[in-house]
């Protein structure tokens, strides 16, 4: 059992608008229903995504401002505090680590996080994930040992379980899980193609049940920055 | 964007033609192939806000899909085209477009550089 009410300030790191909504929804809604503020540092607005929308009615022109709405609305959904931090989808890899680490440390400190959630490296499949979490991990080792907040780790690589063995935290995000689903229908743009491929899957049995089955538990490692490489 | 109109893209880029114009290529099999399918591997290629000038863009139709290739003092072509847009900003958008409406490549024609 997590104790959502023992925090004062989560702060999530993630680099693409829907990250939060897929993976973490059901957890920042437990702790706003405990009454802990949640801010999302969203690294960057998606620009290079490849879905359109099923079928398609965003560009590669238009799909900055499209996800940029998309993740305003999920945050209106999830009653969590955004800051877009302005970087360029798919091009984090590149970016000094230690600068990003550099502005996020500043950010964590300023919001008085208590936990910071973000991505596994090397463990989280996409590179943006792997940059932004490595930075968010090197923002934290920077701090003073004393004022680090609590930091979870979310790991999506198939040879996870594998490398780094049962996750720490399986959240249940089933009593919130309308309003999970609620953030992840805000990204009209990502999230169709997946609930098309579900309604054509021969166990279909209802967007929220199939929903439910797919999404239901989130999973994290704690981490100590300390003791990993990246 | 619409279907392709061979001929109206054709007029388009002759419109661009010996002219500085900026351009974004791109091509991407999507981050998550491997993670699908330990067989393939990602695959991808993009460059945006380059400056060229071309002397000659051409459309050739191939099984349903097209290809566009510009002249420089190089050469410039993408394949596999399925949709265009002239928009607002007279840009001229060029994508390709898999059966779920997921871009696998785009070639874009401006004036004035791509937003960033």
């Amino acid at each position: 059992m997590v104790d959502f009410a023992k925090h004062e300030q989560v702060v999530v790191i993630y680099p693409h608008p829907d990250d939060e909504s897929f993976g973490t929804s059901g957890t920042i809604l437990n702790f706003r229903d405990a009454g802990v503020p949640v801010k999302y540092l969203c690294g960057t607005l998606g620009e290079m995504g490849r879905n359109m929308g099923t079928p398609f009615f965003a560009n590669r022109e238009t799909l900055p401002e499209i996800r940029k709405q998309e993740l305003i609305d999920a945050c209106n959904v999830l009653d969590m505090d955004l800051v877009m931090l302005g970087y360029r989808d798919k091009t984090l890899e590149f970016e000094s680590k230690y600068e990003m680490a550099d502005d996020l440390k500043q950010r964590i400190e300023a919001a008085g996080a208590t936990l910071v959630i973000t991505f596994y490296p090397p463990y989280a499949v996409h590179p943006d994930h792997d940059a932004m979490g490595a930075a968010a991990f090197e923002a934290v080792r920077q701090m003073d040992e004393d004022n680090r907040p609590e930091v979870w780790a979310t790991a999506i690589s198939n040879d996870r379980e594998a490398s780094l063995g049962e996750p720490d935290i399986v959240l249940d995000t089933e009593s919130v899980f309308d309003r999970k689903l609620a953030a992840i229908k805000s990204h009209k743009s990502q999230a169709e193609g997946m609930l098309r491929k579900m309604q054509e899957s021969s166990n279909f049995t209802g967007e929220y049940d199939s929903a439910l089955q797919r999404l239901r538990y989130e999973t994290f490692y704690k981490v100590d920055v300390d003791q990993v490489d990246s | 964007m619409k279907a392709i109109d061979m001929e109206h893209v054709q007029t388009l880029l002759d419109q661009f033609a010996n002219e500085p114009v900026y351009i974004h290529l791109e091509t991407t099999n999507g981050a998550y192939a491997k993670h699908f399918d330990s067989n393939a591997h990602n695959v991808g290629a993009y460059i945006r806000n380059a400056e060229i000038t071309y002397e000659r863009g051409t459309i050739v139709e191939s099984d349903g899909t097209y290809r566009v290739g510009l002249k420089t003092n190089g050469w410039i072509y993408a394949e596999g085209i399925t949709d265009y847009e002239m928009n607002d900003n007279d840009q001229l958008l060029m994508a390709g477009h898999d059966g779920e409406g997921r871009l696998m490549v785009a070639l874009e024609i401006s004036r004035t550089p791509f937003k960033m």
